[in-house]
């Protein structure tokens, strides 16, 4: 039966939340005019606050619905049919939650609710901001609530709503109109490339940090507003430093996941979605320099306004990109065009508008210094460092936008066939290998400078000693390499050139840190920063510069085709059991594995005895992990995702006895073709990286050979497809997977052992009398492509006839790759983090001393902590 | 002159640098007619190409062959332009599995004397995200 109810009340709720969203900014806007503010009337303020407090119970009860209708598997509702299935498990039914682009703006609708909540709390001691900040928040969730509002009103349609029933999508499918009840038993399911854990947490993280990049874009439009040029920056610059470490991090895990979840290679590909988020990240890092600079000396403001603006407004862009369709032919994820892109354009196109004619209104009103920022000072460079930061995300951003600049040209009317660079990490590598040369060196710089105050003499003295270390070290890595104890000679001129530039941050950094350990530490957070930021240029250096793919195809065969230079030969093909020189390893193929709940590890298909329901195997053999039985012969097992294969592969140290075992997945998914996840071997100095590139088609039934029929008698040898097997007679048996015998049935099964290359197989095909009739299982060798049945029993004269066929045997194709020192970008990534987080403790304790010398008990507990 | 201007103006030298490479590096959606003539003129640069497979009047697609067993890294397909100019492609790497699917190729690549060797292929599957039909077997029950 159809349960419309719960989708009528998501319905309501975000028509409830869009109307509040509107009450709320307009009350907001009210209460911040001069004019009320000076009455000290609070009726405006309270309207907007309850306003808003509807609006965030409404959002709340928007998520309850949708999630209600995914958690019960309602699938007339599309979204709960486009994207889960009646298996998920439940912290995958989060992640599907928000798969779907409506989903994802309520993701970013509940983090603006939860951040306007707290700057509402925050605004009860300090009464200035509340009214005009609150106001544009509101007024950002007014278009945000827009966009899952769901309405038509004649030709035009407003929103794209996730509370959708299925006859309302999809009028034309005909069991619509049979049945306008009828309700799909399963859904489609969540894509299976989402199905892991960073999908449950890097979604929430990156649209944590969208949603924070709000708060500075609303302090300063606030500011401007209202007069109060310099105020807005201390209170927005702790929520800068938040929006940037959340979004850094959400960033990262993406790298992450794509590093772990995809088959390309790496962890990032400056694919257009990517930069999307990256530009704004980094614009938002240069707004924090500025804002920084300007705390402490007084110049920089106008710096700040643009720099704050600009990362929100890219944020929108950013959004724009990905949700309206505009990359359709750039990229492979961005989201299908819902028909929200008029709606996206004007959402980016008010804010737009909005701050840049506010800013240039007031421009002449901003206070400026005319004061000359003096060479050696630390101010100075950091403007520097702000200035390389913002070209680096211009040149990503200008890249990145081809495609759009294509869709404008065929607005206006002309032809444009600009398409992305054909090899988009060798374009973008080249600038922003020398952004990072930069960002290290003056970030080294910048911070002896900063702690130094100091003249040219005072600064000599300390830059010499990181400066000694970082040419120390570096001749060390350098000659190192060149001994070869590095796996990789490092003899690239610009790699060098960055190499030293990061040691030389980390080392000035370093030492900053060590002078503050005496004074305080707490004001090391920017050193702790930088240091994770050259770690991890030192890690990206390392494990994409000298990326080494080992599964070159040395199998000696003669390149006959068009070309034989230079063209890649990156993929072996690896036969079942049949080992392959690789590197310093010796690699083999073992079969394919699946995982099964309860059991740790990964089960061997030969033991599972496939059932109609292919969430459920029967045993064949006892399953055992490490020692440990977990199901005896005959039970029934539950397989997580039939449609994951794990492809067992072994690597041996040819030179050596150090061995260990990889398990590379694919899956032939209906829509989407091979989706092969890598699966890395981590060692401290490198990953080894390993993915299956293709697969026979496991769709395509296997081709048999001729049956071939056997005469044998007990203790008979004979020789299959090349193998020696030996019959040792039959044997009656009281169970036969997936059949119940019942008394009356006999089932006998023969005992045969084939001597394999690296072991021995025993096959037990089986014949059995059921209800009258004959019914035989046969027995799959897959290892070795062996297929025997069990024909008949001859009694008279003692003797049984066996059919064999054989197929070819199973094959991968494996591409597998080192990525040396990728360890060091991860460490530098959690630094950085750190660095953040002292950093967001110190400028908001900054923040709260001044209207308050006692410190109240919350303060307290975070300078302990 | 102040400090500011000397950076002021160092920054716009770097963006229009930044621009004039950039718009250097960008590649062009061209037919296979192009590609031919850019590689006789000695031009190099990788294009794109948008294309479909060739098909026989059957709808079998001809002129593919991939046999891992004899070389796993050689792909080779045909590829009909818009203007149903045919081209054989060389793709040095395994299959992409759902390739026979694909209702649109875009390849990335150059001519190389007379076949085309693509580095990329993107494909463009039906429905690859949004599902717009019931599947039957749901449907019927």
């Amino acid at each position: 039966m159809i349960n419309t109810l719960i989708g009528d009340i998501g319905h309501a709720s975000v028509i409830v939340a869009f109307v509040a969203a509107i009450v709320s900014s307009y009350a907001y806007f009210m209460a911040s005019r001069a004019k009320v503010e000076a009455t000290g009337d609070n009726s405006w303020r309270n309207l907007a606050r309850g306003a808003f407090y509807v609006h965030g119970a409404a959002v709340m009860m928007i998520i309850f619905a949708l999630f209600n209708i995914i958690y019960e598997h309602r699938y007339e509702y599309y979204y709960a049919w486009s994207h889960s299935s009646n298996h998920l498990p439940v912290h995958y039914m989060i992640s599907c939650f928000w798969e779907g682009q409506e989903g994802s703006f309520l993701l970013w609708i509940f983090w603006h609710v939860l951040l306007g909540l707290a700057l509402i709390r925050g605004g009860r001691k300090d009464k200035v901001w509340e009214a005009p900040v609150m106001a544009m928040f509101s007024f950002v969730q007014l278009f945000l609530t827009s966009m899952i509002l769901g309405v038509v009103i004649g030709d035009l349609k407003i929103g794209s709503s996730p509370f959708i029933l299925m006859r309302d999508f999809m009028t034309d499918a005909p069991v619509f109109a049979l049945d306008p009840n009828f309700v799909p038993n399963d859904g489609t399911g969540l894509n299976p490339l989402l199905q892991n854990y960073w999908m449950v947490i890097h979604p929430p993280t990156l649209f944590l940090g969208f949603a924070a990049t709000l708060v500075p874009f609303a302090f300063a439009m606030a500011g401007l507003w209202k007069g109060k040029f310099t105020e807005w920056v201390k209170p927005a610059l702790p929520w800068s430093h938040f929006a940037a470490v959340v979004l850094g991090i959400g960033i990262i895990m993406g790298a992450y996941w794509a590093y772990e979840t995809l088959n390309f290679g790496g962890y990032w590909n400056w694919d257009p979605v990517e930069n999307a988020v990256y530009i704004p990240w980094l614009v938002l890092v240069g707004a924090i320099h500025t804002m920084i600079a300007y705390r402490r000396g007084k110049s920089g403001l106008k710096a700040s306004y643009i720099l704050v603006i600009a990362s929100f407004l890219l944020i929108l862009y950013a959004t724009f990109l990905t949700r309206s369709g505009i990359l359709g032919n750039a990229s492979v994820h961005s989201f299908t065009d819902l028909g929200l892109s008029g709606q996206l354009f004007a959402y980016l196109a008010v804010f737009a508008v909005l701050a840049v004619a506010l800013l240039a209104y007031r421009w002449k009103s901003i206070p400026t210094t005319q004061k000359e920022l003096a060479t050696y000072s630390g101010e100075f460079w950091v403007f520097i460092g702000a200035i390389v930061l913002c070209l680096a995300a211009f040149q990503v951003l200008f890249t990145t936008s081809i495609p759009v600049y294509n869709s404008f040209m065929g607005f206006i009317g002309f032809e444009s066939n600009a398409a992305l660079p054909a090899d988009q990490i060798a374009h973008y590598t080249k600038f922003q290998l020398w952004g990072g040369v930069a960002v290290a060196v003056i970030s080294g710089i910048g911070q002896l400078l900063w702690w130094r105050k100091g003249n040219q003499g005072s600064f000599l003295d300390a830059i010499t000693l990181p400066g000694m270390l970082t040419l120390l070290f570096a001749s060390l890595i350098i000659v190192l390499s060149k001994l070869g104890v590095l796996n990789e000679t490092i003899d690239n001129p610009v790699y060098i050139t960055l190499l030293v530039a990061a040691l030389f941050s980390v080392f000035a950094n370093l030492s900053i840190i060590l002078n503050l350990l005496h004074k305080k530490v707490s004001l090391s957070g920017g050193a702790v920063s930088h240091i994770g930021i050259a770690l991890m240029l030192i890690g990206i250096l390392f494990s994409s510069g000298y990326s080494n793919i080992i599964s070159q195809n040395v199998s000696g065969m003669v390149y006959s085709r068009e070309f034989s230079d230079d063209i890649n030969r990156d993929n072996v093909l690896l036969w079942r059991n049949s080992p392959v020189e690789m590197d310093k390893y010796s690699v083999s193929y073992h079969g394919q594995f699946q995982e099964i709940a309860g059991v740790p590890g990964y089960v061997n298909r030969e033991l599972l005895f496939p059932t109609a329901d292919e969430y459920k195997a029967i045993a064949r053999g006892p399953i055992k992990a490490k020692d440990k039985t977990y199901f005896e012969t005959g039970d029934t097992l539950e397989v997580v995702s039939p449609e994951n294969i794990y492809y067992q592969v072994q690597y041996k140290e040819r030179d050596g006895d150090k061995s260990f075992t990889l398990y590379p997945r694919a899956q032939v998914n209906p829509n989407m073709g091979l989706l092969a996840s890598p699966d890395i071997k981590h060692f401290a100095d490198k990953d080894l990286y390993t993915h299956v590139s293709s697969i026979p088609d496991p769709n395509e039934e296997k081709e048999w050979g001729e049956l071939q029929e056997y005469e044998v008698t007990a203790g008979d040898t004979i020789i299959l497809n090349d193998y020696v097997a030996v019959f040792n007679g039959i044997e009656p048996i009281q169970q036969v997977p997936g059949v119940a015998l019942e008394p009356g049935d006999v089932a006998v099964q023969a005992d045969m052992k084939i001597f394999g290359e690296r072991k021995n197989y025993h096959a037990h095909p089986v014949l059995m009398i059921k209800d009258q009739m004959l019914g035989r299982v046969p027995e799959e060798v897959a290892d070795l492509g062996l297929r025997i049945t069990f024909l008949n029993i001859d009694t008279e004269n003692n003797k049984f006839k066996l059919g064999v066929n054989a197929s070819q045997k199973d094959y991968i194709i494996l591409k597998a790759m080192e990525k040396p020192f990728v360890n060091v970008l991860w460490i530098g990534t959690i630094v950085m983090s750190i660095g953040f987080v002292m950093a967001i403790i110190r400028r908001n304790d900054e923040g709260k001393k001044k209207p308050k010398a006692a410190a109240p008990k919350e303060k307290r507990k975070v300078q302990a902590a | 002159m102040k400090k500011t201007h000397i950076i002021g103006i160092l920054v716009i030298a770097a963006a229009i640098v930044i621009i004039m490479s950039s718009v250097g590096d960008a590649s062009t959606y061209v037919s296979f007619g192009e590609a031919i003539e850019r590689s006789q003129d000695g031009d190099m640069t990788k294009v794109h190409v948008v294309g479909r497979l060739k098909k026989d009047p059957q709808g079998h697609i001809v002129g593919m062959n991939y046999d891992p067993l004899v070389d796993p890294n050689y792909f080779t397909f045909t590829l009909v332009d818009t203007n149903r100019v045919e081209q054989q492609v060389v793709y040095y790497n395994p299959k992409p599995q759902d390739f026979e699917r694909s209702e649109q190729v875009v390849i990335t690549g150059n001519m190389q004397q007379n076949v085309f060797v693509a580095d990329k292929i993107l494909l463009k599957c039906p429905s690859k995200y949004v599902e717009k039909e019931v599947q039957q077997n749901t449907a019927s029950l």
